[in-house]
């Protein structure tokens, strides 16, 4: 089953969205309906290339000072990559508060 | 009718350019033909370290090119055909490790022209110590895989800015010939255009091991410049000591006529006469600033069998400066044009040769590069 999700983009990140605060990823739900965090990055690499590199680095890794959230849960609270998303959940890209 | 200066005709530009990479992002200068005027505007990438940048006009268009990282959103290549008022990055990003090479970019920390008669070739110095190579004039890199596969990668250490390979230099005369240096790994050269490499650190003295005599590699080399005149004939300035070779890096000799400046990150080559090069000794590795508050380059005119220091303009007293790898450059023309970025956001530059400097900005973020070119046309 084809899924829609909506990736929530910090204002930060729009320059390379052309100025979109969400963007919406196709992902396969397959029969039950449901993705992966993982399967929405991986359709952000092709469908949003710039935008998921600042999220991932080449080997896949989540960069460190960003956070994922689905709906109100950081998915490092949960399955990391693995946590589950389904229709009509939003993935939000949120920076760290850190830096220097 | 436009009319030109004499001093105009000579320089045969319409200005100069600086960039300024700083670790709160990018500012550019645009000075007019006699060097005297400066503009400084930005930052553009506010908020990005921009560790390497690029001022390339071998195609005749002057094009340039940053590398810089966000601590949160990783590192970015961009290059902009109209001195920085707009800057494009790829879709498909341009610099990036290969799936198998196991590994991240962390960090681009050079960016550096090819052959001048082979405009499209770029090449990148990035962390974790790696080569890439353009063909397309910057819109995409290829891993230097000779470089990478090589037997001593995994035995490589970092110095205190990480794994960086920071210098990459082609042979004006055998474009095959390159030659990098990454701290703390030393110098390495292939004469095959990249395919093999070999290392290339004779007579560097790592004293900060017990036994950093006749090591083959793992040097702290901090940068390395080529003389003008001799092409064989390169600087160097390593954690402890600076040397020379006159064998195109076969062979070392430590430098001694600073007595007792061992310490410092860049080296200068003037870019068009010959055995005349710049230093900027620091105090010590663990002061690192510049020594008894004074701020000295020091010259030499005889490939460095002697130093003279040079001080007119610079800070003499209070003056505890840190000046990096590619804080120190020059824009390539005769009287050269030498600017000094500091990581207390200084900007001090010299129109003829270091003879006298004067102060072009403060109050910068900490300045992690500088590169400067005259603007043709």
């Amino acid at each position: 089953m084809t899924m829609h999700v909506r990736v929530r983009v910090p204002a930060q990140l729009r320059d390379v969205v052309a100025g979109a605060p969400v963007v919406e990823v196709t992902v396969d739900g397959g029969a039950s309906g449901t993705a992966t965090v993982a399967m929405v990055l991986d359709g952000l690499a092709v469908q949003h290339p710039a935008l998921e590199r600042r999220i991932r680095d080449e080997q896949g890794q989540t960069r460190v000072h960003v956070n994922l959230f689905v709906g109100s849960d950081n998915v490092r609270d949960r399955d990391g990559p693995a946590t589950p998303i389904t229709a009509g959940d939003e993935l939000s890209v949120i920076p760290a508060v850190s830096g220097g | 009718m436009t009319m030109t200066t004499e001093a105009e005709q000579t320089l045969g530009t319409r200005g100069a350019i600086v960039l300024v990479g700083t670790t709160k992002g990018l500012f550019t200068l645009e000075g007019d033909a006699r060097r005297e005027r400066f503009e400084l505007t930005g930052p553009s990438f506010a908020g990005e370290e921009v560790y390497a940048t690029c001022i390339d006009s071998r195609s005749g268009v002057t094009r340039l090119f940053t590398g810089s990282v966000s601590s949160h959103w990783g590192p970015v290549l961009r290059r902009s055909d109209d001195l920085g008022v707009t800057w494009t990055e790829d879709e498909q990003a341009a610099l990036r490790f290969p799936e198998d090479a196991d590994a991240s970019l962390a960090r681009i920390w050079q960016l550096a022209p090819g052959p001048p008669d082979e405009p499209d070739v770029i090449y990148a110095g990035v962390e974790p110590a790696a080569l890439f190579r353009s063909d397309d004039g910057g819109r995409s890199f290829a891993l230097v895989e000779g470089l990478w596969d090589h037997p001593h990668r995994t035995q490589w250490q970092p110095g205190g800015g990480g794994l960086c390979l920071h210098t990459v230099l082609v042979h004006p005369d055998d474009a095959d010939r390159l030659l990098i240096a990454i701290s703390a790994a030393g110098v390495y050269r292939s004469d095959d255009g990249g395919a093999s490499w070999r290392a290339s650190n004779s007579g560097i003295v790592i004293g900060f091991l017990p036994d950093g005599e006749d090591l083959e590699f793992g040097q702290c080399v901090h940068k390395v410049a080529r003389d003008a005149g001799n092409p064989e004939r390169l600087y160097l300035q390593h954690h402890g000591g600076i040397y020379r070779s006159d064998d195109g890096g076969g062979a070392w000799t430590a430098m001694t006529g600073i007595a007792g400046m061992d310490f410092g990150f860049p080296v200068v080559a003037h870019p068009t006469r010959p055995s005349t090069a710049y230093l900027l000794p620091l105090e010590s590795d663990e002061y690192r600033c510049t020594p008894d508050g004074k701020c000295i380059v020091w010259r030499t005119t005889d490939a460095g069998d002697t130093w003279e220091p040079l001080t007119s303009g610079l800070p003499q007293r209070d003056a505890h400066l840190t000046v990096l790898r590619d804080g120190f450059t020059t824009d390539g023309q005769d009287p050269a044009g030498l600017y000094i970025g500091t990581r207390t956001g200084e900007l001090y530059a010299s129109t003829d040769d270091g003879v006298s400097w004067r102060l072009l900005a403060e109050h910068l973020p900490p300045v992690m590069s500088v590169r400067a070119a005259p603007l043709a046309g």
